[in-house]
């Protein structure tokens, strides 16, 4: 551990090889920066972070460096304090305003703002520029992002995380000298699915959260609590922030295993399915008209009591559900009447993927262990589209081994520009094996665009190239064999090498050939990972609680077994075929449903009850890593809302006569649920219990800024309300309670005296980046029982085109795919129109044309969709964007027809 | 004295062919370095002690021995000549490429061959396009007769030379922001360390040469560096091509030798002030070099001997300022030309320039305050080596620090009052 010298006082830096500025933000001082950010290193642009840096004890003139440029070596000497040095970071900030508009009381940045904070550090105060500032044009970039460009001080952390980070190529910096600019070459949407987090990156109010500045309030008014996200199964942590009742806003909350600095759009910008119109906020109830109709909560309480009384209930659970809800369900209708509520296909890729990760040989990877593979294969999953943060991971992962020539040259590898300058192009590998072509392909070594069938054989050859005893599949082309021979070799000779698989193809024989290959490399002693995609945020959550496949839930309908069907949290038209969440529906007498939004399923009910969101409830989700993680309850809901394992609670004191619910708060579920399902044990530890105190405190929720608390309900009362208390977690929802720093499960904010923006995540760091202090929040339920399981998969044959029909397999979109950001508005007007992807070479033979309407027949029933040409398609094969509006519910791969209008089937085939 | 670098050069005439360049003697040398081995060819070079003729004078020998060689080096390596001449006055380049462009091929070769070498480019600026012509013909000539591409010579050496002719812009004729543009990207410098010639174009290592520097190689493996070094006043090698603008009788370029004081210059070839004008100072190498006064005018102008004097030799190429032309105005033209050439990559600069150019043009305008002098100073002050990310500010500062200096009075003239030059 090095020794370095800070204004004359020796410290311990933890790591050779920093930059000065890492290491003395992790030693706690306070040196202003800009173009530094701890996820990009240096750039050495804004030359805010002067310090003096002296040559030995007896230099007393030293010179000026910048810390974030000079690396960190025995003994060095430097100063922050030096007169020279503070006034220097002073002309720096004095520069940067010269043409900075000063219209932070109108700036949706005012208030957490590195700009301002660091202005205020320097200690510049007066202006002497008396010239006129420059201006600029603000372009409109898309409905997520507001661009307003004078604020900019040109720090280029904005082109850099968007070119770099996210490979983006449609934000660039034109022009020169102090009229640079920083937006796209005209004005349009951000093509980049990571662009919002521009917000985050930008140190001042350059790029700012279009969806909050609709709803816009004084950042330090929001109340905010530690969440995870929804919208896929990475379960990337979040900050929501509400304000009178309105959800509105979502910020990153930094967790070094999952999602590091960063979200993805969906994650930050699907938040406003909670503000709803489509909300369900009351109980409602069918009446003798036929129509549903709100009620009162003893007539609801009535009517359910006389359903479940009725007879016999099924449960129908969800992967978007929480574990508690979930297991509320469960213990309300008994495990053996519990049912997932995905398709027969999700639920079987679901088991194949637990049986894998519980079993092994795969040990699951989590989202920053996929950044740190120095070699990937993978089979079937467009990344992007299917778990988004992951791309940022595989990006970060491709350059792993090329890190290794910028070490050769003696390059620190804080020194961003010049590493990627050594490295340029020679990064990887990474192979990437998809039906269609995905927006990785940029960085891909490799890809090989085959059916999901032909995308298994390759994985079963790569296995077998690894080990000789692993099954190979017979008549392999020439062209998969010596690409199966390259992967394998390039995984064999990675230190880390990595498998990422999952539900994108909805293929089995996919999943199965990923865990060959990890086979075969952890046999030989190598050590692999594997990183299975999951479709929601709590599918795994559900496949390990375990749960029924929908068959069985039909014919328990169908046989008269069920006469209830409960449903907790699961738009059944979305998750199986229309005809299986028919047969359910309207096989059952009565049909309660509990859930946030109006949809199909909830039409259907004679019991809706108003379910909270993931911002209105405290719960539990087990990302694809398996790991669980709590999400707090931000705010407490309007009317009726409650927790859906609430609402279960009080639907088995209701049917079994209890006097209260069977559990008063989340404790004590938990204690339950960590008794039924053993592997969920530790879920209970995921953040300290309700009962917890800091110095006899809460943690609150609400910043000591606060403003307002008395006067929002003033126009009712004028007495002061008293804040609701939270049974579920240690947190308040006030501003008064333990002000210092708690326990990371518990951060709702990144805040430190001096540091408002989200650069004060640095302060709760163990070192820039690293985790989080006192460990990252969130725990691995899972680890793989035995390393060396053989459990190689044999025989797949190949994929055949046929005649008349067509695979069609499943594609995904960042915007579009998840039910619940779906509802969302800004989400909405990005999502894409369903459409049929055809092959060049398919689209020649039928004769149509780009654009042209087809009929997609599925099993008889046919989706007028416009075809789209998808250039690197296989023949024979045809792509469908699985969840977007009207294409909901289907499972994919299956056979279908297509028909072009005006011709017979006959007829386009000849 | 003998003239090495314009001996071929036949002033608005067209170059040598190919033919010509030979019959006076041309492609001899890279016969000879051919014969020899890379190493030697260094060592000759940094026996005859040439420093870099763009402006900064670093040693070439010691710039060649720092390329990684051999079978361990990363390759392809690149051999990059600068010929982005836009240092405000200099003109000296251009005639050397437009006059003899087989002589810079020909040092090209033998250089690229030094460093191992596999491609070379020539990064000319824009407005350059003679000069690209002829070197297109020129190369076009020597690719034809071998003397350039595969086994050239019939020796194992190969070699390609592109000529690239650049968007035009004066970042573009530092070094390392040259690269950048040559990849494509923006023309930002590159933070050192890592230099060039371990990590540069492509991330290979990369020699970058001014166009005078590369033009010595042939007559230094010719004539051997003994008699380059013979060439010189001084002990800096070589002749230098050195050039006079301003209000003088006969502005131009002369290949003189190396250390030729300057009022050798002034009188004996550019005959003296034009009548009516009177010498005030001079900026010695181009506009990013500082002031020198009549008291400095027998200093031998070579890299170290500008240098004692506080300024620095630079390009070679001196800007004469008479007695009837504003310093202020003078000093406003050349900040305004830097901070529109700034990258805009660092603060100070990209800030720092267009606020003393907007201070100088109020000055000019008669809108002078007080303050304005503390602003100018301050900038003087903080705009340095190490401050800024490259050298575009720093040398900016060099004529106003000077003239602030030197000519204090005159500046505080303007503060309340028009110029009193206009």
């Amino acid at each position: 551990m090095p020794t370095i010298y800070v204004d004359g006082k020796p410290y311990e830096v933890a790591e050779e090889g920093k930059n000065l500025l890492d290491a003395c933000l992790s030693l706690g001082f306070d040196i202003p920066y800009f173009c530094w950010h701890p996820a990009m290193h240096s750039a050495g642009a804004c030359r805010q972070c002067a310090v003096k840096l002296f040559r030995d004890e007896a230099d007393t003139r030293g010179q000026i460096v910048m810390a974030c440029m000079t690396p960190v070596t025995e003994g060095v000497r430097i100063s922050i304090a030096d007169p020279e040095a503070v006034a220097f970071r002073a002309s720096v900030i004095e520069w940067l305003m010269v043409n900075h508009p000063h219209d932070c009381p109108v700036c949706d940045e005012g208030g957490e703002c590195h700009l301002q904070d660091m202005t205020v550090m320097t200690g510049h105060v007066r202006r002497r520029h008396r010239f006129r500032k420059r201006t600029h044009r603000n372009q409109h970039l898309g409905p997520l992002l507001h661009h307003e460009m004078n604020r900019c001080i040109q720090c280029f952390r904005c082109v850099r995380f968007y070119q770099e980070v996210t490979g983006g190529r449609d934000l660039d910096v034109f022009g020169w000298h102090d009229g640079i600019y920083f937006g796209r070459h005209e004005d349009g949407v951000l093509e980049s699915p990571f662009a919002g987090n521009l917000a985050e990156v930008c140190p001042t109010g350059v790029f700012t959260d279009k969806t909050f500045k609709r709803h816009y309030t004084r950042p330090w008014d929001l109340q905010t609590a530690p969440a995870v996200c929804v919208h896929c199964g990475l379960g990337c942590n979040t900050i929501p922030g509400e304000r009178y009742g309105l959800l509105r806003r979502i910020r990153n909350r930094f967790n070094a295993h999952v999602n590091g600095f960063f979200l993805c759009d969906r994650g930050r910008f699907g938040y406003e399915f909670v503000n709803s119109d489509r909300r369900l906020r009351e109980p409602l109830l069918r009446g003798e008209d036929g129509e549903l109709h709100p009620a009162g909560l003893a007539e609801t309480m009535e009517r359910l009591r006389a359903i479940l009384q009725a007879g016999e209930a099924i449960g129908i659970g969800s992967p978007r559900a929480s574990m508690e809800t979930n297991f509320a369900l469960r213990e309300f209708v008994g495990a053996e009447s519990f049912h997932d509520g995905t398709s027969r296909l999700d639920h079987d890729l679901m088991e194949t993927i637990r049986t894998v990760l519980l079993k092994g040989p795969g040990r699951s990877a989590s989202v920053q262990d996929v950044a740190e593979a120095d070699a990937v294969l993978v089979l079937g999953e467009d990344v992007q589209n299917t778990a988004p943060l992951l791309a940022l991971s595989l990006r970060k992962a491709v350059v792993q081994q090329a890190i290794g020539i910028a070490q050769r040259l003696n390059i620190h590898l804080y020194h961003d520009s010049a590493v990627r300058e050594a490295i340029q192009q020679d990064t990887g590998p990474l192979f990437i094996a998809t039906p269609d072509e995905t927006p990785l392909d940029d960085i891909a070594t490799l890809t090989y665009r085959r059916a999901p069938d032909d995308i298994a054989r390759l994985g079963l050859a790569v296995a077998n190239f690894i080990d000789p005893a692993a099954p190979r599949p017979d008549g392999l082309d020439g062209e998969t064999e010596g690409l199966a021979g390259r992967i394998a070799d390039e995984l064999w000779n990675a230190e880390r090498p990595l498998v990422v698989c999952g539900y994108g193809c909805g293929s089995r024989s996919v999943i199965e050939a990923a865990t060959n290959v990890v086979c075969a490399l952890e046999r030989l002693g190598k050590d692999a990972s594997l990183a299975c995609t999951v479709p929601e945020c709590n599918s795994m959550g559900l496949a390990l609680m375990g749960a029924r496949d929908p068959g069985s839930a039909i014919e328990a309908v169908r046989s008269g077994r069920a006469r209830a069907l409960v449903i907790a949290e699961n738009d059944l038209f979305r998750r199986m075929r229309a005809s299986d969440a028919e047969a359910l529906l309207s096989g059952a007498e009565h049909v309660v449903v509990l859930d946030h939004l109006a949809n199909r399923t909830a039409e259907r009910a004679e019991v809706v009850l108003p379910a909270a969101t993931f911002a209105e409830c405290t719960g539990t989700f087990v990302n694809s890593e398996g790991r669980g993680q709590r999400s707090i309850q931000t705010f407490v809901p309007e009317g009726s809302v409650q927790a859906s394992w609430r609402w279960l609670g009080r639907m088995i004191a209701l049917r079994d006569g209890l006097a209260e619910r069977p559990w008063g708060a989340l404790d004590d579920l938990l204690a339950a649920l960590a008794r039924a399902v053993p592997v969920c044990a530790r879920i209970r530890d995921l953040v300290p219990p309700s009962s917890y105190r800091l110095h006899g405190q809460r943690v609150p929720r609400q910043s000591p800024r606060y403003s307002g608390r008395a006067a929002v309900h003033a126009h009712e009362d004028v007495r002061e309300v008293a804040p609701p208390l939270d049974p579920d977690s240690p947190m308040s929802f006030t501003m008064e309670g333990y002000g210092g720093q708690p326990p990371s499960a518990l951060i709702a904010r990144f805040w430190a005296p001096g540091w408002n923006s989200p650069q004060a995540v640095t302060k709760f760091e163990r070192g820039v980046a690293g985790p989080l202090q006192g460990g990252d929040p969130g725990r691995r339920l899972i680890e793989p029982e035995d390393r060396n399981r053989l459990c190689y998969a044999g025989h797949i044959p190949p994929f055949e085109p046929r005649p008349d029909e067509w695979l069609a397999v499943p594609a995904y979109h960042v915007f579009g795919s998840e039910e619940l950001s779906a509802a969302t508005p800004a989400v909405a007007t990005l999502t894409p129109a369903a459409y049929l992807g055809l092959s060049p070479h398919d689209a020649e033979r039928m004769q149509v044309e780009e654009g042209q309407e087809l009929g997609l027949d599925v099993e008889h029933e046919v989706h007028p969709l416009p075809m789209r040409l998808r250039p690197q398609l296989p023949p024979g094969v045809v792509t469908v964007p699985l969840g977007l509006p009207g294409l909901e519910g289907l499972e994919l791969p299956t056979w279908v027809k297509l028909v072009v209008p005006g011709l017979s089937e006959r007829a386009l085939r000849t | 004295m003998e003239l090495v670098l314009t001996k071929n050069i036949r002033p608005e005439g067209e170059p040598l062919t190919l033919a010509e360049y030979e019959q006076a003697g041309g492609y001899e040398a890279l016969r000879r370095a051919l014969g020899m081995s890379p190493q030697e060819v260094q060592r000759m070079v940094t026996e005859a002690n040439l420093l870099g003729r763009g402006g900064a004078g670093f040693p070439t020998g010691r710039k060649w021995a720092s390329v990684p060689m051999g079978e361990r080096a990363r390759t392809p390596k690149y051999f990059v000549v600068n010929a982005d001449e836009m240092e405000p006055g200099a003109m000296k380049d251009r005639l050397l490429l437009e006059g003899d462009p087989h002589q810079l091929i020909e040092g090209i070769i033998i250089s690229a061959y030094a460093v191992e070498a596999s491609q070379a480019y020539i990064f000319l600026r824009w407005e350059y396009r003679l000069a690209a012509r002829r070197l297109v013909s020129a190369l076009s000539q020597a690719y034809h007769h071998n003397r350039l591409g595969r086994r050239l010579l019939g020796s194992s050496f190969s070699l390609d030379i592109h000529v690239h002719l650049s968007g035009g812009r004066y970042m573009c004729g530092e070094a390392e922001a040259l690269l950048s543009a040559l990849e494509g990207r923006r023309a930002v410098p590159r933070s050192k360390p890592p230099y060039p010639t371990v990590c540069g174009l492509w991330g290979k290592p990369t020699v970058v040469n001014n166009v005078e520097t590369v033009c010595n190689i042939p007559h230094i493996v010719k004539h051997g560096p003994e008699w380059f070094r013979s060439l010189s006043l001084t002990d800096e090698g070589g002749t230098k091509l050195y050039g006079v603008s301003g209000r003088v009788k006969r502005p131009g370029v002369w290949e003189l030798p190396m250390g030729t004081p300057i009022r050798r210059l002034l009188d004996d070839h550019a005959d003296g002030m034009q009548d009516g004008y009177g010498f005030r100072a001079l900026l010695p190498g181009g506009g990013s070099t500082a002031f020198v006064l009549e008291e400095h005018l027998d200093t031998p102008m070579d890299f170290a001997s500008m240098e004692a004097i506080g300024t620095r030799l630079g390009t070679g190429t001196m800007i004469v300022m008479d007695d009837r032309t504003c310093p202020v105005g003078m000093v406003r033209g050349l900040e305004g030309f830097f901070a529109r050439e700034s990258c805009g990559w660092c603060t100070p600069c990209r800030e720092g320039l267009p606020w003393v150019a907007r201070t100088l043009e109020a000055l000019e305008a008669g809108d002078g305050r007080p303050e304005d002098l503390e602003t100018l100073d301050h900038h003087a002050r903080w705009l340095r080596m190490g401050h800024t990310f490259c050298a575009l500010a720093p040398g900016a500062m060099m004529p106003l620090a000077s003239a602030l200096k030197h000519f204090r009075a005159e500046f505080e003239s303007h503060i309340g009052a028009r110029c009193p030059w206009s």
